[in-house]
């Protein structure tokens, strides 16, 4: 699989572009071009610095803190880590099976964070690309604009977060940092009031849900020659799996396939996922690499997310979303889909099958229960895996016989995307950029392929959606000759 | 009662306080149900004055509260601007001695220092941290000992030593250096003859002493102080007799 613009042959005498985003501290990106005395794209790196105290932070930690702490270092997906944590711990506390209470009331939760992460990142951050163009007046391309021109749309936006916000607070305790999940279980279940207040909504939440596919769809199918080659590449795929091969973004195993839709491996108990997926360190990169090890690292890399596990699994388990999934197969003419973009697509039929879900929980008496936690004999590591917004997500622990956590080890999604998000951005790169100048326009081109994937940078998620980049324009000396600052296309004195 | 055979009263914040013999004035104001904020007093337990939070103002002199005998006609104030600003500060030190990380602390919500502080509207150490360096002791298979979030105010000596018969904890070193220990050779709790049941077990204002895996088994919006703001529950701390873990509730 192509990994050309990588390194370029003789970078030293090459103009480079730097496009920093000036953000704050969860995550930072950096992308570098390099042009050639031609303004040709010779090498396209995106860098991300991942946070990698975690493993320092925690030694020594109590392990029934850890749920709580891994939460606050992610200020984006914090339900996820919690939930990744929980299940890891479940493993440490000796438990294979929660009580049906607890499983689903972490279900209901976690099926509220990808409503809710889903629907900001669609209506918030994305649609104002899609709705207006990418090249389209800055002025107006926001949530601001959109809330102008398409009211309802907006309006719907807010109102699923707010209603996925909900269902976390009542299964987590808070709508931000709960404490719902402990390990072997959970810490409340859900009252009939909660329950009633939500199932009153659900059935709009729903509604409104149709219409977000429906909207990304048309979008997709009424420019299908933009959206299917832009930054499309081809790549494996990877996500959990429930073990009748259905969707299931909580628990299952893993299944990873090619870029054909043939099976690579599957039902894999993620507790060894160290047998099937390893990762590799580059120079340049402070952010690892994985890949599937029987492939080795040039061919073995995959994406994780959305459009992923939409193609990863052989069913849906609720009606619309899988009448939804259908109709994308079919799109694809039964070959996978690596359209960049069709990640939009594919990420509002899983805010669809997230509402179809939760509504399903809602009417289960089991969320009532009072059987919430579970205790087994303990053990020494802990391997929680759950399919987070963005993708898979992996926890790993090692706990002392003193109960203190002393090593562990987070793959998180955006870092299974690594080499993905890199590809993506040099297809978009040799495409728009190459010998021309260097306009806001364009460079907002490579930040819509970045952002397809959602990635887990505080940037991409920045508010109003917009990338506050910073642009550099270095000679081949190495000496700055212009600076542009991407938001308002000032020009630096 | 006054020798004249009225009962005896103080005055606090303009408010009229009653007191039997022998009673400080934190033990009265708080048996009536008023509020002055504290740390190291505990209502089971022989007043102690070390952390100074319970300070008043009687007579243009402050005091700490927890210590001054309660007189017949006394005027205290415990709510001036000054006070405040006082009580303030006493609470920051203690927060920035330690290492004090509320959101992912399991005593969030049940902690004293956290419901003090929220109390007088502390957002920010706006101090100095220190931070020591105190490594947790999780030695005992029942209890962890996070030190880390010590506040010196030696509860868990007075318990051990009067009510368990046991002396498990100590302070060592002086000042600034000041920590709490325990009394064993190694110096590790599982070498002590704690027991989860022990007094020692349940007087901890802060997180400090805690049974392992609990965690957050009662969920944060659910616990003592998320309920009720501390200055709301004034009379829990009124003076009663001491009682150990171990006793028949009947
Ligand atoms: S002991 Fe209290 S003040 Fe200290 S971290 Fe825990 S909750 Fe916060």
């Amino acid at each position: 699989m192509s990994s050309e613009l990588e390194t370029a042959a003789n970078p030293a005498r090459l103009k480079r572009v730097v496009i920093e985003p000036l953000s704050r501290v969860e995550g930072h990106g950096k992308i570098t071009i390099l042009l050639d005395n031609d303004d040709h794209v010779q090498q396209v790196r995106l860098h991300i610095v991942e946070f990698r105290g975690f493993e320092k932070f925690i030694q020594g930690r109590p392990y029934w803190e850890i749920p709580v702490m891994v939460q606050r270092l992610c200020g984006i997906c914090p339900v996820s880590h919690h939930l990744a944590a929980a299940k890891a711990l479940d493993q440490v506390v000796g438990v294979d099976h929660l009580t049906p209470t607890a499983d689903k009331i972490r279900r209901l939760m976690h099926y509220g964070q990808i409503l809710q992460s889903h629907a900001l990142h669609f209506f918030h951050l994305s649609s104002p690309d899609l709705l207006f163009g990418f090249d389209s007046d800055v002025a107006r391309r926001n949530i601001v604009g959109v809330a102008a021109k398409y009211p309802d749309i907006a309006r719907q936006g807010v109102l699923l977060r707010r209603f996925g916000q909900e269902v976390i607070r009542v299964t987590a305790g808070k709508r931000v940092h709960g404490t719902g999940a402990i390990p072997g279980g959970v810490n409340k279940a859900v009252t009939q009031a909660e329950r009633d207040e939500l199932l009153e909504d659900i059935y709009h939440v729903i509604a409104w849900c149709r219409s977000a596919v429906e909207l990304a769809k048309r979008l997709h199918l009424t420019n299908v020659g933009l959206y299917n080659s832009f930054g499309a590449f081809r790549s494996n795929l990877l996500s959990l799996v429930a073990p009748d091969g259905g969707m299931d973004l909580y628990h299952g195993v893993m299944r990873a396939r090619d870029s054909n839709g043939d099976i690579i491996f599957d039902k894999v108990d993620y507790s060894r996922y160290w047998d099937h997926l390893t990762e590799e360190v580059r120079p340049w990169s402070y952010m690892k690499f994985p890949y599937i090890r029987a492939l080795g690292a040039d061919a073995g890399w995959y994406k994780v997310g959305p459009l992923a596990r939409v193609q990863n699994c052989d069913h849906i388990p609720t009606p619309f979303a899988e009448a939804e999934r259908c109709e994308f197969v079919d799109f694809g003419s039964g070959q996978p889909v690596h359209a960049t973009l069709a990640y939009h697509w594919t990420r509002m039929i899983e805010l669809l099958f997230a509402a179809e879900s939760i509504k399903g929980l809602l009417h289960d008496d089991d969320i009532m229960g009072d059987e919430l936690v579970v205790r087994g004999e303990r053990r020494e590591r802990g391997v929680g895996v759950i399919e987070a917004p963005r993708g898979t997500l992996i926890h790993h622990y090692r706990i002392n016989e003193d109960d203190q956590a002393v090593r562990a080890n987070l793959i998180v999604s955006t870092t299974h995307n690594n080499q993905a998000m890199n590809e993506a951005i040099r297809h978009v790169a040799k495409r728009y950029l190459d010998g021309r100048k260097l306009t806001e326009g364009l460079l907002n081109h490579i930040e819509v392929a970045i952002r397809a994937f959602d990635p887990c940078l505080s940037c991409a998620t920045h508010a109003l959606g917009k990338m506050p980049f910073h642009v550099e324009l270095i000679d081949a000396e190495g000496q700055c000759i212009d600076t542009l600052v991407k938001s308002s296309l000032e020009r630096c004195p | 009662m006054t020798a004249e055979g009225k009962t005896a009263s103080f005055q606090l914040d303009g408010a009229t306080v009653p007191f039997e013999p022998g009673q400080t004035v934190i033990q009265a104001a708080l048996a009536a149900g008023h509020y002055i904020p504290h740390l190291c007093y505990h209502p089971e337990f022989k007043p102690h004055g070390s952390c100074r939070v319970c300070t008043v103002e009687v007579d243009g002199r402050t005091v700490a509260s927890c210590t001054l005998q309660a007189q017949d006609g006394m005027e205290v104030l415990s709510q001036s601007d000054r006070l405040r600003k006082e009580h303030q500060t006493l609470v920051q030190m203690l927060f920035v001695e330690g290492n004090h990380f509320c959101p992912s602390c399991e005593q969030s919500g049940n902690c004293r220092l956290q419901a003090v502080a929220y109390d007088l509207d502390i957002m920010s150490a706006e101090l100095d941290h220190l931070f020591p360096n105190r490594p947790v002791d999780a030695s005992h298979p029942e209890i962890l000992l996070e030190f880390n979030r010590c506040i010196l105010c030696e509860l868990c000596v007075r318990a051990s030593a009067e009510v368990d018969g046991k002396n498990v904890f100590a302070l060592s070193g002086r000042g600034i250096t000041k920590h709490l220990i325990v009394n064993a050779e190694s110096g590790r709790l599982a070498d002590t003859d704690i027991a989860v049941t022990d007094k020692a077990m349940e007087v901890c204002p802060v997180g400090v002493i805690l049974r392992k895996g609990v965690g957050f088994r009662v969920p944060i919006g659910e616990r003592r102080f998320d309920r009720q703001p501390i200055s709301a529950q004034a009379r829990e701390d009124a003076p009663r007799r001491p009682t150990t873990g171990n006793e028949d509730s009947t």
